[in-house]
């Protein structure tokens, strides 16, 4: 392992914006998909129930 | 022999994809957890990059996503125009968003590394073209399907576009080959041994199969979604458990 404290890995060797700046928002659109698929499905869910009522 | 054909009615395959996207996020948890373990603590500072490499293990999965995806598309597409399958555009339509946010991401990640090493956020390189017509491709892909109303009519109109854009693939993939160009050439390739190290090797490896994973199992939640939006009038899904219990 080549870090020696927390800080020096969050500086990722003075590239932390760019090694943040890729994995931070690959990490946040890999979340938000599911659960915008999520969402999509309740809504399509719910419009099958009203249909039926 | 397995009958393929049952499993593209919609009324079987809801079934079985809802068994199948539990497995595929936990292999895609347990894969990305490795993954970014490696990526962090296990591969070595690059000799010339420093950690600025260490983009490289989103970088390229995502850029290998983005090509895969648009080649599933296009067999789907390819399967739909022959045998008139209503799962066909369902799994296109399925994979197309999800296509786009890897070409994006691809882009994204690959100006995030462009900026420290080369000194610019985009050039107008051969692979970093291609890869954005790529993401246009999905972008017009996406818009055609929601411009027609008739979903048929759309899935056809779909499946001809992803076919005949399949074309731009091998042009980002040997992009490196055929043109001078500013972006690195392969590190890894079919034909030799990676030029890299190998534990930098397996965390891209390892990142590539987690993002494999959780393409199916996205994928296969959008379908479903799809089924219950297009089929809501039919007997199948308005006797679905889902449906029926959260009523």
């Amino acid at each position: 392992m080549q870090w020696n404290n927390a800080s020096e890995f969050f500086a990722m060797g003075g590239y932390g914006f760019y090694v943040w700046g890729s994995f931070g928002l690959c990490a946040l659109a890999m979340i938000a998909e599911p659960l915008l698929v999520c969402q999509r499905r309740n809504r399509a869910i719910k419009q099958i129930q009203n249909q039926l009522n | 022999m397995i009958n393929w054909f049952k499993y593209s009615a919609p009324s079987t395959f809801y079934p079985l994809a809802g068994k199948l996207i539990p497995v595929f996020w936990t292999l895609a948890a347990l894969l990305g957890a490795i993954g970014l373990y490696i990526s962090f603590f296990v591969a070595p500072t690059d000799a010339q990059q420093g950690e600025g490499y260490r983009i490289i293990f989103i970088h390229v999965p995502a850029s290998w996503m983005s090509m895969f995806i648009y080649c599933i598309m296009a067999f789907w597409s390819l399967l739909g125009l022959t045998f008139n399958t209503r799962l066909s555009g369902m799994m296109t339509r399925a994979l197309a968003p999800t296509g786009a946010l890897f070409a994006f991401l691809s882009l994204w990640t690959g100006a995030l590394w462009g900026k420290p090493m080369w000194g610019a956020w985009w050039v107008w390189d051969a692979r970093l073209t291609s890869e954005l017509i790529l993401f246009f491709l999905y972008i017009g892909f996406m818009a055609l399907q929601a411009a027609i109303d008739d979903p048929r009519r759309a899935d056809r109109a779909g499946a001809l576009l992803s076919l005949v854009g399949v074309v731009n693939v091998p042009i980002i993939y040997f992009s490196v080959k055929w043109w001078n160009t500013l972006h690195q050439g392969a590190s890894v390739s079919l034909t030799k041994s990676p030029s890299m190290a190998t534990t930098m090797l397996w965390g891209m490896l390892t990142m590539a199969l987690a993002f494999w994973a959780y393409t199916i199992a996205v994928a296969l939640m959008r379908a479903r979604t799809i089924m219950l939006e297009r089929e809501g009038n039919t007997e199948w899904v308005q006797h679905l458990p889902d449906v029926k219990e959260a009523a």
